[in-house]
């Protein structure tokens, strides 16, 4: 069947269609069924039923000033946290996946793999447990700390990548000529090899942190107090009551007010750069 | 005395021979200009010269102190050789004044003010005094490898090494950054360049070293290795670089 249409594209006088013609049809096609698609959505869905618990003002007043005042504030201290974390521990361990000493090499790549291997839920859970492995330890500052180890942990991993990438886009010439001016190794990582790379790794940097912001909404694992809840907690508390959704879709478009400007804060910074080079 | 005295210099990489066997010696005060095929191995003797290149056999000595020793202190001998690259390598992120600051801070330990006053005085000498506050993205090809001579001069160096450093810019800038290292050479400054600039070496340089294939074919003053080569492989060097096209 696909053979033989294929033939007769080869032949265009035979069907009497030109190529051009078979696209305006096929995208004719793609319209239809769009069409068709949101006919039947809307027909379907219950538009009252909708407003009614989606979108019900009342309901979303009465999580005012709480939503941004606890919710979003928490969910921008574990996400912030984290990520400070994961800068701290992600660029060491970028350096000891680049380092000449293989044990090293080995440490930051079994990390690597790991962290990034397994679903942020699965480490979170294994905190919770760490005081079984060493009894009377626990991470300092509560479930904030917590939070922040968990998601740190987790973004070092991927950071450690991102590092490794920049420090590797920074030109050889750029070490060569550091250390012909007497530099030794590691004070050329610093004043000139590091600046360099982070500048470069600024746009992934960002993409990484609207993921975090997003992953923050785990700690809701870590059992939390009121006024511990993040934003999805938050919108989930709300919802059951006050027995309607308004609050987990008035939740996610908070979501939406910060991972949006940031991704495309993240795509400028790119596109600048690209432009730069 | 000689600044650099080289033995019995090798240099592999793998199975590649690069250098077989480089002896010469640069007297204090002297330009010596190194030319040569692409791939005799140029890049690679200078290189070695301030150790960007671990020799695989052979010794370096630079004003007496023997390079290619294993309990030399590296960093400390590098700041003695200044080294200009082919792709000028100025550092983006920072400003030109930066640029020249930074390793004498870093590594020299001089104060902020005096490195400053040191990184404006070597601009003047290459004629940038104004660009100081410019990033290099923002000067021409020229202008960054005058910063770059600036740069490697504010360490005091007793030797330079060039490595080709007109070969990456347009014709036209090449006569600016010849010129600074012509007044270098005229200064006293001990020099050693890897150039493909005939009418520099003959006029600027006290000796002309031939290279190819990995061993020096000819040494000699410029009059002689240019002038009037001994060699088959200078003669149809020569010929090659001095009428192209042919
Ligand atoms: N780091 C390296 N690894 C492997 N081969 C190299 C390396 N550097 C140079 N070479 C090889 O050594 C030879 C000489 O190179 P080079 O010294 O750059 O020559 P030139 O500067 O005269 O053009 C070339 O064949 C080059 O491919
Ligand atoms: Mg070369």
């Amino acid at each position: 069947m696909n053979s033989v249409s294929e033939q007769e594209a080869a032949l265009p006088a035979k069907g009497g269609l030109s190529p051009r013609k078979r696209q305006q049809i096929g995208r004719g096609a793609q319209y239809a069924v769009l069409v068709v698609v949101v006919v039947a959505l809307v027909a379907i869905a219950d538009w009252e039923q909708i407003r009614q618990n989606f979108l019900n003002g009342d309901v979303a007043a009465k999580g005012l000033p709480d939503l941004f005042t606890v919710a979003l504030k928490n969910t921008v201290i574990y996400t912030v946290c984290g990520y400070l974390l994961g800068f701290v521990l992600g660029l060491p361990l970028a350096l000891m996946r680049l380092s000449q000493v293989a044990p090293y090499r080995w440490i930051a790549t079994g990390y690597i793999e790991i962290f990034r291997g397994l679903p942020a839920l699965v480490i979170f859970l294994m905190i919770i447990n760490l005081p079984i492995a060493f009894p009377g330890f626990e991470v300092p500052g509560e479930v904030y700390g917590q939070a922040a180890l968990g998601l740190g942990l987790v973004s070092a991993a991927y950071m450690a990548e991102t590092f490794r990438a920049g420090l590797q886009a920074v030109p050889k010439g750029q070490m060569e000529a550091a250390r012909s001016l007497g530099m030794p190794h590691l004070r050329a990582m610093v004043s000139i090899i590091i600046p360099q790379a982070v500048r470069i790794v600024i746009p992934p940097l960002t993409n990484q942190l609207v993921l975090l912001f997003k992953d923050s909404s785990l700690v809701l694992f870590l059992g939390l107090t009121a006024g511990q809840v993040e934003l999805a907690k938050f919108g989930n508390d709300q919802a059951s009551t006050y027995a309607s959704p308004t609050p987990i879709f008035v939740a996610g478009v908070t979501y939406l007010l910060i991972t949006i400007p940031l991704g495309y804060v993240a795509r400028r910074l790119e596109a600048r750069q690209g432009a730069g080079r | 005395m000689s600044t650099v005295e080289i033995k019995d210099l090798h240099k592999s990489f793998g199975s590649l021979e690069v250098l077989k066997g480089i002896d010469f010696t640069v007297e204090t005060g002297q330009v010596v200009c190194v030319i040569g095929p692409s791939g005799s191995g140029k890049s690679t003797l200078l290189r070695c010269v301030n150790l960007l290149e671990q020799p695989t056999s052979g010794r370096v000595v630079v004003e007496g102190i023997e390079l290619t020793d294993p309990d030399v202190d590296i960093d400390a001998a590098r700041r003695r050789l200044g080294m200009v690259f082919q792709q000028f390598n100025l550092f983006p992120h920072l400003t030109v004044v930066r640029n020249i600051m930074i390793a004498q801070e870093r590594v020299l330990k001089r104060k902020r003010a005096e490195a400053e006053r040191i990184a404006r005085e070597n601009l003047e000498k290459v004629g940038l005094l104004e660009k100081a506050d410019a990033y290099p993205a923002q000067l021409s090809g020229g202008q960054q490898q005058r910063v770059a001579i600036a740069r490697a001069l504010a360490m005091n160096p007793t030797l330079m090494l060039f490595d080709e450093p007109t070969s990456a810019l347009d014709p036209e800038l090449v006569g600016d950054v010849l010129g600074v290292m012509r007044q270098l050479a005229e200064d006293g400054m001990t020099m050693l360049v890897v150039t493909h600039e005939m009418a520099f070496a003959r006029e600027v340089a006290d000796r002309v070293v031939f290279m190819d294939q990995g061993v020096i074919v000819e040494d000699g003053p410029p009059q002689q290795v240019i002038g009037d080569p001994q060699h088959e492989r200078t003669r149809e060097f020569l010929r090659r670089v001095l009428h192209p096209g042919d």
